[in-house]
């Protein structure tokens, strides 16, 4: 992956992701949040969880976004949310594009009935709107943060093993497989030194894309009580304190539009990241 | 001379649809160390099926294949015993057969790796194999798409020459090259066929190559060899009616001496090939025997094989006119 970062850095020609407005903002939209939420300390103004003014407090110099019901300044509690949110998503995706992927090689090398179990059941799962699956396993496992990532990343997998299943099923046929199985490579290190290689990119890119999509399930488990427990500063737990105290526009507003910056940033990037990484469009883009 | 390959009876399958289609259906066939046996015939015709049945890709249904003394199984997901890694394959596609994320050092020096070698010094060892092969030795380190498709096919031989092959199956290896690269890499193969003394069989439809790099030619037509004798034999006095059409078809510069003789009609559908002897509805000299009977490889008294009833074993070649 450090391979992959380094190769954009090197890479001064026309589909760097550098040239690219969108991923720029992105990147800086993702700068300024981790910024925050590593500085937290530093930057917020109150402690998140200090329930020192008055309650239902209007957005002003005092407290830039107003305080919620338990008397907490909404700006500090939203720095420390990202603390959560962004850390969290991240570990999703790599939870689930690992497991994806593992399941996805498998299934595309050993093809016959193993890819035809392990394919019908990622349909099983596909089938499934997500956060209603999500909240079901979290459900059974008990509202804990912890439990929600285990929850998420069930739900997340089966298009990371599609993807890589796809990848491998088309890389095998490739001479060059044949070739290593002839020089005496088994089946196991083909697939480690021959097809990995080919894999990384594309993975790269869907993650980046899922990254986005994970803090919204995430967050949207969070909302459902599923998630983060109180009294953690969670983005999605506090849209849903402002969902119930709809006229205060404020308690549920500013935690929801760091949600919506977060996950437009990822999805920016993700997108600049497929075009300049998606090979064919490269090389479309090169020619 | 060591006989290094010898297949009996040889048939490969394929199930289209449900439906059995024999592209290879009983081929005899013996190499030698130190020799390139060219197999050529028309497109379609097996020869590839052949090749890759040799080196254990494809499983035959019938006969067997046997290589130094051993049995040829198939390729299995487990590591192929080290026996037949003496047994390598070079693919027709230069791009295809290398891997194009992996520096072509580490792709050489894999199977040495494999193998049990240390890393450093396989890659120095694919240096070397580089060199042998005409490359610099520093373009281990770069990648197959800094290269030509003929370079790159040096690079797959040098793949192939780190298992230390006795024998190679090189499957239509320079088709896909330009025509300058062609040469090169076909000297190439001749070079190393004589200095490591392996055994080759040279796939190809290219038969103006064929017979300049071959010892003996084998002739193949719809899943059979129909003969297969010394480069002499077959261009100056071929004794099967279709070598006779296929040397007959290679155009010549001055246009006069050989005109290109069409044969009538098709090949056959493999799926259903004609009764008796495969080549007889083309055949101009086919008589009524040949659409019930299917001729035997003979052996005439030059030594070459074929497969036509107007061929008596242990006899000279009777010369094959046609029209």
């Amino acid at each position: 992956m450090s391979a992959i970062l380094k190769k954009f850095k090197r890479s001064k020609n026309a589909n760097s992701i550098w040239r690219q407005p969108l991923a720029v903002v992105g990147i800086s939209i993702i700068a300024i949040w981790t910024f925050l939420a590593i500085f937290a300390p530093w930057i917020a103004p109150y402690d998140p969880n200090a329930q020192d003014a008055d309650k239902f407090l209007t957005p002003s110099a005092a407290h830039w976004m107003g305080t919620d019901e338990l008397n907490r300044d909404i700006w500090s509690r939203i720095i420390y949310g990202a603390r959560i949110s962004l850390p969290y998503s991240l570990l999703l995706v790599v939870l689930s594009a690992t497991l994806g992927s593992i399941i996805g090689a498998i299934s595309g090398y050993a093809g016959g009935k193993v890819d035809a179990v392990i394919m019908r059941i990622t349909d099983v799962f596909f089938a499934f709107p997500g956060i209603v699956l999500a909240m079901a396993v979290a459900a059974a496992l008990g509202p804990q943060i912890r439990n929600a990532v285990i929850a998420i990343t069930i739900v997340a997998w089966p298009i990371y093993a599609r993807l890589v299943r796809g990848l491998i099923l088309n890389a095998k046929q490739n001479d060059y497989v044949t070739a290593s199985a002839l020089l005496g490579s088994s089946a196991l290190r083909t697939m480690v030194v021959d097809l990995r290689p080919n894999l990384s990119g594309p993975v790269f890119v869907l993650a980046s894309l899922e990254v986005g999509n994970a803090l919204l399930l995430l967050s949207g488990l969070s909302f459902l009580g599923l998630g983060a427990q109180p009294p953690a500063a969670e983005w999605g737990s506090m849209v849903s304190m402002g969902a119930v105290n709809f006229d205060r526009w404020w308690v549920g507003l500013f935690p929801g539009l760091a949600i919506l910056t977060a996950v437009l940033a990822f999805n920016f990037i993700g997108d600049s990241l497929r075009d300049a990484l998606d090979p064919r469009t490269a090389k479309a883009l090169r020619d | 001379m060591k006989e290094i390959l010898n297949l009996k009876n040889v048939a490969v399958e394929y199930d289209r649809h449900g439906r059995k289609v024999r592209a290879v259906a009983g081929v005899d066939l013996t190499l030698n160390s130190g020799e390139i046996l060219g197999l050529v015939g028309e497109s379609g015709c097996g020869k590839s099926t052949l090749g890759k049945a040799i080196v254990g890709i494809l499983s035959p249904i019938t006969g067997e294949i046997v290589f130094d003394g051993q049995k040829v199984k198939k390729l299995t997901r487990g590591k192929r015993p080290e026996h037949f890694r003496n047994l390598q394959m070079v693919f027709q596609d230069p791009y295809g057969s290398l891997n194009p994320r992996r520096k072509i050092g580490m792709q050489i020096a894999d199977g040495l790796i494999v193998a049990g070698m240390s890393k450093k010094l396989a890659l120095l060892k694919a240096e070397d194999l580089l060199e042998k092969v005409g490359l610099p030795r520093n373009a281990v380190g770069r990648f197959p798409h800094q290269f030509s498709g003929g370079q790159r096919q040096r690079i797959s031989i040098a793949r192939a020459l780190a298992a230390s092959p006795t024998a190679i199956i090189a499957d239509e290896p320079i088709s896909a090259l330009d025509t300058s690269s062609q040469a090169q890499v076909a000297n190439l193969l001749v070079n190393l066929v004589d200095e490591f003394d392996m055994g080759m069989v040279f796939i190809s439809h290219d038969l103006s190559i064929v017979r300049r790099i071959s010892d003996r030619v084998a002739v193949m037509y719809l899943g059979k060899i129909v003969e297969v004798g010394t480069v002499d034999q077959i261009w100056n006095n071929p004794s099967h009616p279709y070598t006779r059409a296929l040397i007959s078809a290679i155009p010549h510069a001055d246009g006069t001496s050989f005109m290109p003789k069409d044969l009538p009609g098709d090949v056959p559908n493999p799926m259903s090939p004609p009764s008796g002897c495969r080549f007889h509805p083309r055949c101009p000299l086919a008589k009524a025997e040949c659409a019930s009977n299917e001729p035997e490889l003979r052996k005439l008294a030059d030594g070459r094989d074929v497969s036509c009833v107007l061929q008596t074993a242990g006899s000279q070649p009777v010369t094959i006119t046609l029209n």
